[in-house]
């Protein structure tokens, strides 16, 4: 379950929410540049609200009257870009491994070889990252974020970068992990072509406020 | 001719061996401070920032006379720092070849900084941030993401601040003098011989040494840059 409670104040943007998510997979739709993203940043610690509280899997991480504002590193949430981010200088083997490694004192729920099947990465783990094409690198940066054994894995527009043809062939992966990992997901896309295909747990967002939220 | 070209004559080597030692002793030190300004300055914002900013810079711009001179006044055996240096521990860094590390060194530390600083801060932020979600300590993201990354200028970095020190002159005649065998380097020894009748030809040998070095030196940069972008992924088209 994630609870969050925030206020952001910028100068051209305020973000204020009050939300309860306790579905397995939720998606966050809106216009682009109406918090979709401000909000994973909360959650993830990227962004530091200017007040407010924020619970994962019932574990505080931030609370501005309490004073605690856990770090990035210590919040276990699986992030996925557009972009990927897959570290250019290591292999797509060692890619997962780094994941994998940083958290081997935790209760494994994954191990690498069973993330390099359920993504079809076995026949490009030598590979660099700047050999693969779009949806390939989307596959490995989904898989190393998995094997991070996070409490929360977060979306962020992953397809977007992708043509058409591509996107039909990463969804099944989508479907895959949300259908058959134990771990809540937040995914985050302008496109509700895509998030029908995921769930029908929906949560509007624009101008930096929740504007209704379809939980069934 | 050729063969008095090529045989260098055991002074010529000393020479060359103690501006190696010094330029090699000198990239050594100022690694890890190096690296560790280079960060601070390319990725935090803090008070005084510029004024350390400048201050790294500094030698870059000065007349390295001046470097040297106060060099002297801080650590020289009566110098504010030099003297506690010279009464507890016997120990001095002025007129010795150590001393001429340690003028090399703060000649060369702002290259260093130069190119490390922007290798760093073009390392994207966004890869940093993703090693930190997978649950790596700030420290460990630096060491295995930041720093392998950056390593290309790193590489720049050192090979420079290394020339650098090999031609070091001004800094180190006035903190360190020119002493054989103690602090006459190559530039201070080709400027030793052109100050004497028939120096010529004896200076033109030690020109020729010099240049074999600093070619050497780029050709190696070359190589090991080359190398070590092609670890990052990077690809090269020339």
């Amino acid at each position: 379950m994630i609870k969050i409670e925030a206020k952001l104040q910028r100068k051209h943007f305020n973000f204020e929410v009050s939300l309860q998510i306790d579905k397995r997979v939720t998606a966050i739709f809106g216009p682009s540049g109406s918090g979709k993203s401000t909000l994973l940043s909360l959650i993830a610690g990227i962004t530091q609200p200017n007040s407010g509280r924020i619970f994962i899997d019932n574990e505080c991480v931030f609370d501005s009257q309490l004073g605690i504002n856990k770090p990035i590193h210590q919040r276990r949430v699986g992030l996925v870009f557009q972009d990927g981010r897959l570290f250019p200088h290591m292999s797509v083997e060692q890619n997962l491994n780094y994941a994998f490694k940083l958290n081997s004192q935790q209760k494994q729920l994954i191990q690498p070889a069973e993330i390099m099947q359920l993504m079809a990465l076995e026949s490009l783990k030598k590979q660099e990252p700047h050999q693969l094409s779009g949806g390939e690198k989307q596959r490995v940066a989904l898989g190393r974020a998995l094997l991070s054994s996070p409490k929360l894995l977060m979306l962020d527009e992953p397809l977007a970068s992708l043509d058409e043809k591509l996107k039909q062939q990463i969804l099944p992966y989508l479907k895959l992990v949300a259908d058959n990992i134990n771990i809540p997901m937040l995914y985050v896309s302008h496109s509700m072509d895509e998030i029908l295909q995921l769930t029908n747990d929906i949560i509007y967002i624009e101008n930096g406020a929740v504007v209704s939220t379809n939980q069934a | 001719m050729m063969q008095a070209l090529f045989s260098f004559t055991p002074e010529e080597l000393a020479i060359v061996w103690l501006s190696l030692k010094v330029a090699l002793l000198c990239v050594l030190i100022i690694l890890i401070p190096g690296i560790a300004v280079s960060w601070l300055l390319a990725r935090k914002s803090f008070w005084g920032k510029s004024l350390l900013n400048s201050l790294v810079h500094l030698p870059l711009v000065l007349p390295p006379v001046v470097p040297g001179f106060l060099l002297l006044l801080l650590l020289g055996n009566q110098g504010l720092i030099g003297k506690h240096l010279h009464t507890y521990f016997g120990f001095s860094l002025a007129f010795t070849w150590m001393g001429a590390v340690v003028a090399s060194a703060v000649m060369a530390f702002p290259l260093m900084v130069r190119s490390t600083r922007l290798a760093i801060s073009q390392v994207d932020r966004n890869l940093e941030i993703a090693a930190q979600s997978l649950g790596a300590h700030p420290l460990k993201v630096f060491f295995t993401i930041t720093l392998p990354l950056a390593m290309p200028g790193v590489i720049t970095g050192l090979i420079l601040a290394f020339s650098r020190s090999l031609g070091e002159f001004g800094a180190t005649i006035t903190f360190v003098g020119n002493i054989e065998n103690e602090t006459r380097t190559l530039p201070l020894a080709i400027y030793s011989y052109t100050q004497i009748p028939n120096g010529d030809w004896p200076a033109m040998r030690l020109v020729i040494l010099s240049m074999i070095l600093a070619l050497g030196a780029l050709m190696l940069s070359d190589r090991l840059e080359r190398k070590a972008n092609q670890k990052i992924g990077r690809q090269q088209h020339d």
